[in-house]
């Protein structure tokens, strides 16, 4: 019989939602949640043992610590397999998975978790571990599972796991020796011919998706310059005038804060679908440090403070997305006079 | 959003409680934040000690700005000189 270990965060893993974030790791025997539908995709050749539960402010907040107590788990209770989430387009739900399947690789415990594109879990983690893919959100659960139990019960069985692009496993950049029939001079001058002719052709090395950030200057003279507060936190006006969305942002507002020595209590809530706002709520500051910046504006360490402040909520934003609503941002700014930015992200 | 900041010339502190995570995506001034739900500040403090927390941050956020960097790196909040 071949033994599985499931991990799951704390809502699947039915303990609770973001006011549960912080809940710290545990253990159950057998599956929990979405662990049943595994249970059945694996059929009777393999049974889920224990799932390993976490909250996902807790697991992301120290992915150190939290793979350190998932590796002790594992050495103690030595699966075959190692199956975690679907976590689909989750931030912090999905490092943890990809930390849960490092931890298990590093113990010889073959793991594979199944992420959306749109996951970050996939940028830090792909190299390192298998990653199938999934749609943004769990409606695709069931289908997921089908397709995580398989190839669990195919890496416990020790079978062959195939490139990338026959597999279907996000790319993890490990390039295998093979035999091919021509040399990589023909290859190559029958790729630029392709090139040149319009034909189609793929590379042998793909480049890195994500281009490289290029660092701004740095201010030169605080004390003269302009400052913008932007918050990927969803901290708007009380009572959320303007509609916007606590999660998938496509837009961006800016409010003021002309004349206020901070947030006020009361007067800002956190609309952000994706943590705990109830501290956010109680101040607002935590979130747009409005009251330490007007301090430092006080006394000169700076020069001024951008008559309003930039959010939306950061939240399965589309990376797309991120990017357009980035230079809509930068311009308006620029556009303001403004010299550096800080951007709280929650 | 830091990258396209960054990009037109603005250079921005990212304010985040998983901050090596930030810099591994690329974020290029990044300053270690307390936690998720309340990065500036820590609600576990009293209110003074809290307020204090904050000024260091954005101290911290201020310092990286006014850095040069090259690649993606890693700030702490800095206390009042």
């Amino acid at each position: 019989m071949i033994s599985v270990v499931h991990y799951l965060n704390q809502f699947f893993g039915r303990i609770g939602g973001e006011e549960a974030g912080d809940t710290p790791l545990s253990v159950a025997d057998g599956p929990v949640g979405p662990g049943a539908g595994l249970q059945k995709e694996l059929g009777a050749a393999a049974k889920v043992t224990a799932t390993i539960i976490c909250g996902d402010n807790k697991a992301a907040a120290d992915l150190a610590a939290f793979g350190d107590e998932v590796e002790a788990h594992l050495q103690r209770l030595k699966p075959d397999v190692v199956v975690a989430g679907p976590a689909f387009n989750a931030g912090r739900y999905g490092l943890a998975c990809g930390e849960v399947c490092l931890r298990a690789a590093k113990l010889s415990i073959p793991a594979v978790t199944a992420l959306n594109e749109e996951s970050p879990g996939i940028d830090v983690y792909k190299s390192k571990v298998y990653i199938l893919p999934t749609s943004p959100t769990a409606l695709g659960m069931t289908e997921t599972l089908g397709r995580l139990a398989k190839f669990a019960l195919r890496l416990a069985a020790k079978e062959t796991i195939g490139p990338a692009e026959t597999e279907g496993y996000h790319a993890r950049g490990v390039r295998r020796a093979a035999f091919h029939s021509a040399s990589a001079a023909e290859r190559a001058v029958d790729m630029l011919l392709a090139r040149l002719t319009g034909a189609t052709w793929t590379t042998e090395l793909p480049l890195p998706a994500l281009p490289p950030v290029k660092p701004a200057p740095p201010v030169a003279d605080l004390k003269k310059a302009r400052i913008a507060l932007v918050t990927t936190g969803g901290l708007v006006p009380k009572g959320n005038p303007d509609g916007v969305k606590q999660s998938n942002s496509t837009t961006w507002r800016s409010y003021s804060v002309e004349g206020k020595s901070r947030m006020e209590p009361g007067q800002y809530e956190s609309i952000h679908g994706g943590y705990d706002n109830s501290h956010a709520n109680a101040n607002p500051n935590y979130v747009v440090p409005l009251d330490a910046l007007r301090e430092l504006e006080q006394a000169g360490v700076v020069g001024g403070v951008l008559a309003e402040y930039y959010v939306l909520a950061g939240v399965g934003t589309a990376i797309a997305d991120s990017r357009r609503i980035g230079r809509e941002i930068a311009a308006d700014l620029k556009g303001k006079g403004v010299d550096a930015v800080l951007l709280t992200a929650t | 959003m830091t990258a396209e900041l960054e990009g037109a010339g603005l250079p921005t502190a990212m304010i985040s409680a998983i901050g090596p995570v930030a810099a591994e995506l690329g974020a290029a001034r990044v300053l270690r934040g307390i936690k998720i739900p309340h990065p500036c500040g820590d609600p576990g403090l009293d209110s003074a000690r809290d307020h204090d927390l904050r000024l260091r941050i954005v101290r911290g956020a201020l310092h990286a700005v006014t850095t040069a960097v090259a690649k993606p790196t890693l700030f702490d909040p800095v206390a009042p000189s």
